[in-house]
Parts: C-alpha cells; structure tokens; sequence
C-alpha cells in the first residue's frame, strides 16, 4: 500500500502529472470573485470563507478524474485489481494520494488567498483547520465518484455532477467553522462536525469505491 | 411459493397487466377528486386566503418526491442482494417520476412563498434539502443513462444510491443548522399524532396523497413495463442478427 502511494505521488509530481494545476485553478478563482462581485471589502470579507471552501472544492474536482482513468487506461487498474493488497486498500490509498497531492496543497495555500479576499483576521487558523479536517473527506468522495465514472469515455462532465451534491454537508460545516471563527462564536460544533464526515466517509467509502471499481472491471 | 416470485419479468409481466389500468383509474379519480374538493369545496383559511389550496399539490408532491428516493433506495437494495432485474428497472423507472414530483414540490411551494411570504425562494431547510435531492436525482439519472451495459449501469446507480442515501440524510440535517426555518413544521405529524390542520382541510388533502401514492406506482408499473419490452426487443434484434 505504501508502495503503491509512494508510486502515485511520484506519478502525479512528475511531468504531466498535473500536480500544480489545481493549485493554479484555486488561485485563479479566488482572484476572479472580485472581478465578479466588485472590490468592495464589505462585501468580500462575510463571503471569503465561503468563496475559499467552494473554490478549494472545485479545484479538488479537477483532478477527480485522474484519480483512476490513467490506471484503467493503460491496464494497471486490473493489475491493482489482483494484486495482494484488497481493493478497498487500493481505494483508499488513491484517496490518500489525491489528498497530499491536491487537498494538502489547497490547505496551505488557502490562508494566503484569505487575504485577497480580506478575510477577518479571526478566521484564518479555523480556515487552516476546516480544511485540514475536510479536504481529506473531499479527497474520498471524490475517489468513490471517479470509480463509478472510470469506465466512461465522457466521464468528467458527469463526475463533477455526481461529486458536487455529496460534497454538500462537508463544504456546508467547513464554511460555517470559518464563518464562526470569523464574528467570533463557537467553532467547535461545525468543526467536530467536519471531522465526523471525515472519519465516516474514510471508515465506508473504501468500500464502496472497492465495489464500484469491481463492477467497472468485469 | 414467495414473493420473489412476482419478480420474475414473466410473472411481473403477467400481473402487473391488469393492475395498471385500474391503478390509473383509481388515481386519477383520487387525484382528480380530491384536487375539486380541495379546490372548490373547502374554506378559505383565515390567515392563507386562497393560497392554501395549493397545498392540495404541494404537500403530496413532496411527500411522494420522498418517498420516490426511498423506494429507489429499497429497489437498488433488493438488486445487490438477490439480483432480480425487475427491481434495478424499477429502480430506474422511479427517478424521473420522483424528479418531477421534487420540481412539482420547488415549483408550487415557490408559488406558494411569494403570496405568504413574499419570496420564491429562501434558503430555509426543507426548500434546500429538496433541492439537494433534485440535484441527486439529477445524478442518479445521468449515470443511468452514461452507461451502455444494462447490468453495469444497474450495479454502478445501486451503489450511488445507497452512498447518495446516506449523504441526502447527511444534507438534510446538517442545513438544519442554519437555524432559519421560514417553512413551518409538518401539519401531519404521524409519529407523535395531533395534527394542526382541520378537517375540512384534511380530508381532501388525505385523498390526493392517496392519489398521488397510486399514480407514483401505476407510473412506475407501466415505465418498468416498458423497459422490459425494450429490453426483449433489444434481446429480438440482437438475436436476429445473429441468425
């Protein structure tokens, strides 16, 4: 399973990989949103927290894909299949992968973009731990969507669908922890909130990724 | 004898010819009964006016876009354990059924909140949660219909909708937390009994969900009905040009 991690993070750093992309996409949509709503920082600083949760959720959407299409593609997805290690561990090994290569950056970057956004300075430290406990489970979710489009020629489109209403309570609670940070009030409800999503979706998931990745390959 | 055996496509085939009429039959008597009664026969409420008529669609639209999913949740069930075909087409015969209900539902409810409320739409609970289930049968459906092998495509939307179940639930109360319902509670608390709406209104209210309750499974009847047919002519062809 390490092996198998450690070969998907040297995959996904190398050329073609795309290891920044989503780094790229996360900076260019939180520079757009002023374009759109106007430089006004009464009106940037209430909906900062929002706008970096579902820009950090799109831009973890754009690497779903690649999560599973390239082993399909050049038949190592079978391989996996057989190999020693259960499916299931392969799944969450892949959700690991995609979370130190996308969701991790995103966290560490996210604090820095709060401040084209003049976010309150209260929020920045429960934007970083929203994140942290959330974009793992955004990195599950998305691992489960990507098996069950892995056999489809036009999958994307239909993944980013199909991802995006599962993506609701995490992108829902993590938004309302920084919010909370923000004015001050009582982070620990949304956050503890966050992390349940996380734990339940690391504990269940795998399993149904394992299941669909079966259907897919019969 | 048991009753997998009215699952067999044949038998399911066999019994279900002589429901449907009468399933539609029934229903659009309920239906059409219960919306004249509601709509011409009851008073007008002191604080609703006219508007409250609508509840007559309203009410059992949702309760069947609800209860559509569950029913999908339960056909998706029976197809992973016991593998029984008719259930995955019921399945997927069930969505778009369920999806129109769930826009009947945003639809007349939106209708309904600008009089009382003077809004279309707020991002109150009940109104988002049913969006949220809009959106998941707009997913399940899409999967239906990206995949080409039947089988495959019945397995891959049994398993989003079991994991697409949890996180509906999951959705439904975490709006919850916004703390803003502008909608008020159920009339027909089942559970703890005692309900707030009177008679005059009830009873006609009860009739269309009935009806609306028939018409769901006289639809679904005949929407399985004819995806087994499709599938036998698929089978015909396929057969025929091998020949």
């Amino acid at each position: 399973m390490i092996a198998l991690l450690l070969r998907d993070l040297r995959l996904s750093v190398r050329a073609g990989g795309g290891f920044g992309l989503g780094l790229a996409f996360f900076l260019i949509v939180v520079v757009l949103v002023p374009f759109g709503v106007g430089p006004d920082r009464v009106i940037l600083t209430p909906i900062a927290p929002g706008i970096l949760w579902v820009a950090a959720l799109l831009a973890a959407l754009l690497s779903l894909d690649r999560i599973f299409a390239l082993d399909f593609e050049d038949g190592s997805l079978p391989l996996l299949a057989t190999a020693p290690i259960p499916l299931e561990g392969v799944a969450l090994s892949k959700a690991v992968s995609h979370w130190i290569t996308t969701g991790l950056p995103l966290t560490c970057v996210a604090p820095l973009l709060g401040f084209f956004l003049n976010m309150a300075p209260g929020a920045y430290v429960w934007l970083l731990a929203s994140l942290a406990l959330g974009a793992p489970a955004l990195s599950m979710i998305g691992t489960f969507g990507a098996a069950l489009t892995v056999g489809l020629r036009r999958g994307g489109l239909l993944l980013s669908l199909l991802v995006l209403p599962l993506y609701i309570p995490t992108l829902m609670f993590g938004a309302e922890a920084v919010r909370r940070g923000a004015d001050g009030s009582g982070v620990t409800a949304p956050l503890m909130l966050v992390g349940v999503i996380t734990l339940g979706c690391f504990a269940l998931l795998p399993f149904a990724t394992a299941a669909a990745l079966r259907i897919n390959l019969r | 004898m048991s009753m997998w055996e009215y699952a067999n496509p044949k038998r399911f085939m066999e019994w279900t010819a002589p429901v449907v009429p009468w399933a539609f039959g029934l229903s659009g008597v309920l239906v059409v009964g219960g919306l004249f009664w509601g709509f011409f026969l009851t008073p007008e409420a002191d604080k609703f006016g006219s508007t409250v008529k609508i509840i007559y669609l309203h009410v059992p639209a949702a309760l069947m876009a609800i209860n559509a999913w569950f029913m999908m949740l339960v056909a998706s069930v029976i197809w992973v354990i016991r593998r029984h075909h008719v259930s995955a087409l019921a399945a997927r015969a069930a969505a778009p059924v369920g999806m129109v209900m769930t826009v009947i539902a945003l639809v007349t409810g939106a209708i309904w909140g600008m009089p009382t409320w003077g809004t279309y739409w707020v991002w109150d609970p009940r109104l988002t949660s049913f969006m949220i289930l809009f959106l998941f049968y707009l997913g399940y459906m899409a999967l239906w219909e990206a995949i080409d092998d039947p089988d495959t495509a019945a397995d891959l939307t049994a398993v989003l909708c079991i994991v697409g179940s949890i996180f509906a639930i999951l959705s439904r109360y975490a709006v919850r937390f916004w703390n803003q319902g502008l909608h008020q509670g159920t009339s027909v608390p089942v559970v703890t009994g005692g309900r707030t709406i009177a008679d005059v209104y009830f009873i006609p209210l009860v009739i269309c969900m009935f009806g609306f309750g028939i018409l769901f499974i006289a639809l679904v009847l005949l929407r399985t009905r004819t995806e087994i047919r499709a599938r036998r002519m698929r089978a015909l062809t396929a057969r025929a040009a091998r020949a």
